[in-house]
């Protein structure tokens, strides 16, 4: 990373004259001044004016202020950031793709039909389901899909008065939150101290009003809920469905799906367990997968199959409705696609496995200076209640930024909700032992540093390009556009 | 070697799993019990080589038909400049999550203002988030975002002319949310929605949102005049659902009075892609900010006094507010929010000045041309269109569309039995025109 | 007669005849740390007792407000809009709104300061 900060914003860099582009002509005489001027915009929009060469120079230059997974380790946990392959981004950028109107006849669009329809077999084979809709843009939409989903199958059955969702305290805050869109009221489900949910307490909250139960399993500290055929067992016996929150999907590759483990309704984000890249915050992509007998609720359209081999898109009344208004994000589907063809059977069937050596790798070579609130083996990912020795006042968010200074990302911070001093550690199984061994060494000097000289790791960062933005006078007095920025 | 993506020797696995107290892979998972184990591998395609990918992936491209674009319907076939491409694959920009390390993310935070600031100016609103999915989703977060402002009020009132697609998906939110929504009739003869209605619907009371778009789904520029007025003096929020490339020249929803601002930002040069990835975009006037949902980055110093950017307001955000937050959206669509921001520093307001005269003399020069022929007629002679028109056709439109496939145009979108909506912009020439005019003019 | 009494989720009372001042204690304000924005209702608005009629954020947490009495909201203090720090100089001086209340025996079911006192140091 650049240790310049380079901090001009592209309006900074505006010269009136100046401009990037060059649009053809197509000779029609019609003028736009025929317009009603009532209808017209009064003043131009306050865009920059400025060449292409500043305009490659700037974002190449801003780029250089940024950190990814191609930069360096980032054990991010519950994002599963690992490797993108680049062929992913060519096909994503196919001609052939790429040029296709959402609306052209299905007779048009053969090709890319088949490639959701493919994604969708594969999707349906790892996660043990019947039927995958790729629609969903990501994760959270996919959750919100999912009970909806669920919503419409109790509402088939004109059984009006499920109006809950059991979400275990250690949930990602989008279970809740997607529980809430979805018109539903969330019931939390209390972790036993291993971080299992509480088996008992989760059979005195089951009842006629419950929808569904939503889990993640290996749950957020990383533990595999091994009571799940039990829990799956109770809430189908109360009438509820199961839903599975695929955000930790990538330890169970080749090990156990999903359907197998009694979920009804899943989301997968393509973006974590399928490699496709996190593009800064997006575009993800979160597929849905339903058990046999709740296909007909999926989302608007679907593509189904014909008995001729062409595939075609359809809708039904049964639906939930519609999500989105294509097939959701379609290039990044194609991204997820080249990734399981490229890796394979035998290469899926191992990255669940390598993904939770690698963080068992981690956890084990730091439990003496971390404290270890769970101590067990972990899937993909584990939590650190912080630093073991609690005396020197070095926190979490210090550990983090110190982190920063040696060129790796931040883990997770402050979530699980569980701990008060959560550092949730991910790794993925594309990094290397090479890599995981640096990693360790630092975290040990760190616990070192917070001993032998603590306002170090306190004042972190010390060798980034910006220390320590100041977040209260930003939500205090929000400036969120350029027209806003003052000159102090 | 295990695979081109597993860094893995055996050796090294050898050495991890000792100092994990285990002797094989399989002893890391000996919580999950055995019936749920798979039983064999998964049924799927052997490891393939990139050649393999490609071979397989060119395959299934060559079932599908590279069309001349005349469709639209809320997706359009613009330019892409290639600097876009080449700086938005920039791996510093492309492999990086969500800026939550300010420190090291400067690059994604200052773009995202970037575009926050373009988007702001462009809509004519005070501030805009980082970006939603895509412009159904972002509609209906406005939706949710006008309800949840009303506190006590749920009903909003939707637009005949919206395009129907997003129709669907704020109706089907809006079913799951608790909420209700009314239709606002069109007018059948101009096609724009029916003043008369909209006032007897918000007279109806219990309005939290009004809906509109301009344009329109038939391309029509609605005239607002008044609405603003009419929406707040039954303290209802006024929702417009635009098309940015258009706001180069058209009327923005913040100079209508607007409350919120909803769209899809794909006509700003993002390729059609079937349909995605695009990106949604939410604007609104700065007393609801901390009513919108996703992300907002803000402006402020760091402790040697550099302007650096943050991630801000975020107890709005489910990470923090859980159940009780404005939406349960996470990601923003961040790299095609760096799309839309070097789309439209490239293209600057002349530039999208200079779009929208083109596609506005070629889709009136090709609406002249087709009716013309005798074939198609305009369906709203008297509603001022910018770049997309519904014509209603005298021979039938599958066959029409049907032979223009043949000759490599998609000439619209068929929206009703006798009816087709076409959409010019700047990628298509004057021969492509005559090619399709001389299509159905032969029908 | 004034008295101040205290709800479990950390708002108080100051009632003064038919008429209370809300806000958040001395003990949410430190909880919360550097608050960033208060939400508050319109006058006007009618609350029962245990309705949510506005939030509290730091940068980092949110937390919602809880009526400790049922009451119609006659004010609210407008210093907050632009000064919500004014909550960490002095909750208890700087009250959130003043309500009329409707049932004013409610204020049974509060806590006195000693009760609240011995009640956060069990949280």
């Amino acid at each position: 990373m650049n240790r310049d900060f380079y901090h001009s914003l592209i309006f900074d860099l505006s010269r009136p004259g100046r401009r990037a582009y060059a649009i053809p002509t197509n000779g029609c005489t019609p003028s736009i001044a025929e317009l009603p001027p009532q209808l017209m915009r009064e003043s131009a929009p306050q865009l920059p004016e400025v060449d292409e060469p500043t305009i490659v120079r700037h974002y190449t230059n801003l780029s250089t202020n940024n950190f990814g997974v191609d930069s360096g380790f980032y054990p991010l946990g519950s994002c599963t950031m690992k490797y993108n392959p680049k062929i992913n981004e060519e096909i994503a950028s196919l001609p052939s793709m790429a040029s296709l109107h959402p609306y052209q006849p299905d007779s048009t669009v053969q090709g890319a039909l088949e490639a959701y329809w493919n994604l969708n077999r594969a999707l349906s084979e790892i996660g043990g389901m019947s039927e995958f809709t790729l629609n969903p843009f990501a994760g959270a939409h996919g959750e919100l899909t999912g009970l909806m989903v669920i919503r419409a199958y109790h509402d088939s059955r004109g059984d009006a008065k499920r109006t809950k969702v059991i979400v275990p305290d250690s949930a990602h805050g989008t279970n809740p939150a997607s529980a809430a869109v979805a018109g539903l009221k969330v019931v939390e489900v209390k972790s036993l101290p291993d971080g299992t949910v509480d088996v008992e307490a989760l059979r005195g909250l089951l009842d006629d009003s419950v929808a569904a139960v939503m889990m993640t399993n290996p749950n957020t500290a990383g533990i595999f809920e091994h009571n799940i055929p039990e829990i799956a067992r109770m809430a189908h016996e109360a009438g509820a469905l199961m839903y599975y929150d695929g955000a930790n999907l990538n330890p169970m590759l080749g090990i156990s799906r999903p359907g197998d483990m009694g979920f009804d309704v899943m989301h997968i984000n393509l973006h974590k367990t399928f490699s496709t890249p996190h593009g800064g915050g997006g575009p993800g992509s979160g597929p849905v997968g339903v058990r046999a007998g709740l296909e007909q609720f999926l989302p608007n359209p679907r593509v189904v199959r014909n008995d001729d081999g062409t595939f075609s898109l359809t809708r039904s009344d049964d639906s939930l409705g519609s999500v989105s208004a294509t097939l959701g994000n379609f290039a990044v589907q194609l991204r997820a696609l080249s990734y399981i063809l490229s890796l394979g059977n035998d290469g899926l069937m191992m990255a669940g496995p390598l993904a939770t050596l690698n963080a068992n790798y981690i956890k084990e070579s730091l439990r003496d200076l971390y404290c270890l609130p769970i101590d067990r083996v972990c899937k993909h990912e584990f939590v650190f209640d912080g630093l073991a020795d609690k005396s020197t006042g070095v926190t979490t968010l210090n550990v983090a930024k110190r982190l920063l200074d040696h060129g790796f990302h931040a883990p997770t911070i402050y979530f699980p909700l569980l701990f008060h001093e959560s550092l949730m550690i991910e790794p993925t199984e594309t990094e290397s032992i090479d890599t995981l061994d640096r990693f360790i060494d630092v975290m040990r000097s760190i616990a070192e540093e917070a001993k032998s000289n603590p306002d170090m790791v306190k004042e972190a960062p010390h060798r980034t390009p910006v220390r320590h933005p100041d977040d209260t006078a930003a939500a205090l007095n929000p400036v969120v556009t350029y027209f806003e920025l003052t000159n102090d | 070697m295990i695979h081109r993506y597993f860094p893995h020797t055996k050796q090294e696995i050898d050495t991890m799993l000792k100092r994990c107290g285990v002797t094989s892979l399989d002893d890391l998972y000996a919580d999950v019990p055995q019936e749920l184990r798979l039983e064999k591998a998964y049924d799927l395609p052997a490891e393939m080589s990139e050649k393999e990918v490609r071979d397989y992936f060119d395959r299934l491209g060559s079932r599908n038909r590279r069309l001349t674009c005349f469709a639209g319907a809320g997706f359009y076939d613009h330019y892409t400049p290639s600097v876009i491409p080449a700086l938005i694959s920039r791996s510093e920009f492309l492999t990086a999550y969500t800026p939550y390390q300010p420190e090291i993310s400067q690059g994604t935070l200052q773009y995202i203002f970037e575009y926050q600031s373009m988007m702001a100016t462009l809509t004519g609103m005070e501030v805009s988030n980082a970006s939603m999915y895509d412009g159904t989703t972002a509609t209906a977060e406005a939706m949710m975002m006008a309800v949840a402002h009303a506190r006590r009020r749920n009903r909003v009132l939707v637009s005949a002319t919206l395009n129907p697609a997003t129709r669907r998906v704020v109706e089907t939110y809006a079913r799951y949310h608790g909420v209700t929504v009314d239709i606002i009739a069109e007018d059948p003869q101009l096609g724009v929605t029916s003043r008369a209605d909209l006032e007897a619907k918000l007279a109806e009371g219990n309005v939290a949102g009004v809906i509109l778009p301009t344009p329109n789904f038939y391309g029509i520029l609605e005239d607002l005049t008044g609405i603003a007025d009419l929406c707040h003096a039954n303290k209802a929020l006024l929702i417009l659902n635009t098309i940015p490339s258009a706001l180069g020249v058209i009327r923005t929803p913040g100079s209508w009075g607007a409350d919120i601002a909803v769209g899809d930002g794909q006509s700003l040069g993002m390729p059609l892609s079937y349909g995605g990835p695009y990106l949604g975009f939410i604007c609104c006037s700065k007393a609801l900010i901390r009513k919108m949902p996703g992300r907002i980055v803000g402006a402020t110093k760091d402790a040697d006094g550099q302007r650096v950017f943050v991630l801000t307001l975020q107890a709005r955000e489910q990470h923090i507010r859980r159940d009780k937050a404005t939406s349960n959206i996470c990601s923003n669509q961040g790299l095609m929010a760096l799309y839309a921001t070097i789309y439209l520093a490239v293209m600057g307001a002349d530039g999208l000045r200079r779009i929208n005269e083109e596609s506005y003399a070629g889709a009136h020069w090709l609406m002249e041309q087709l009716t013309a022929t005798g074939k198609l007629t305009p369906a709203y002679p008297d509603s001022p269109v910018l770049n997309e028109f519904v014509m209603t056709s005298r021979v039938d439109i599958d066959e029409l569309i049907a032979r223009c496939i043949a000759e490599g145009i998609l000439p619209g979108v068929k929206i009703a039995p006798d009816r087709i909506l076409i959409a010019v912009t700047e990628m298509q020439s004057r021969a492509d025109m005559e090619r399709l005019v001389k299509i159905v003019d032969a029908l | 007669m004034d008295k101040t009494l205290y709800s479990s989720t950390h708002e108080y009372a100051r009632i003064e005849g038919n008429v209370a001042y809300i806000g958040i204690s001395d003990y949410a304000q430190k909880a919360l740390g550097n608050i960033v924005y208060v939400d508050m209702p319109e006058t006007g608005e009618d609350f029962n007792a245990g309705d949510e009629f506005g939030a509290v954020e730091s940068v980092k947490a949110a937390s919602d407000l809880i009526m400790p009495l049922s009451g119609a909201v006659l004010e609210i203090n407008e210093h907050l809009i632009d000064n919500p720090r004014l909550l960490n100089e002095d909750a208890m001086a700087n009250w959130i709104i003043k309500i009329e209340l409707t049932d004013p025996a409610e204020a049974e079911s509060l806590m006195t300061e000693e009760a609240y006192a011995e009640f956060c140091e069990k949280h």
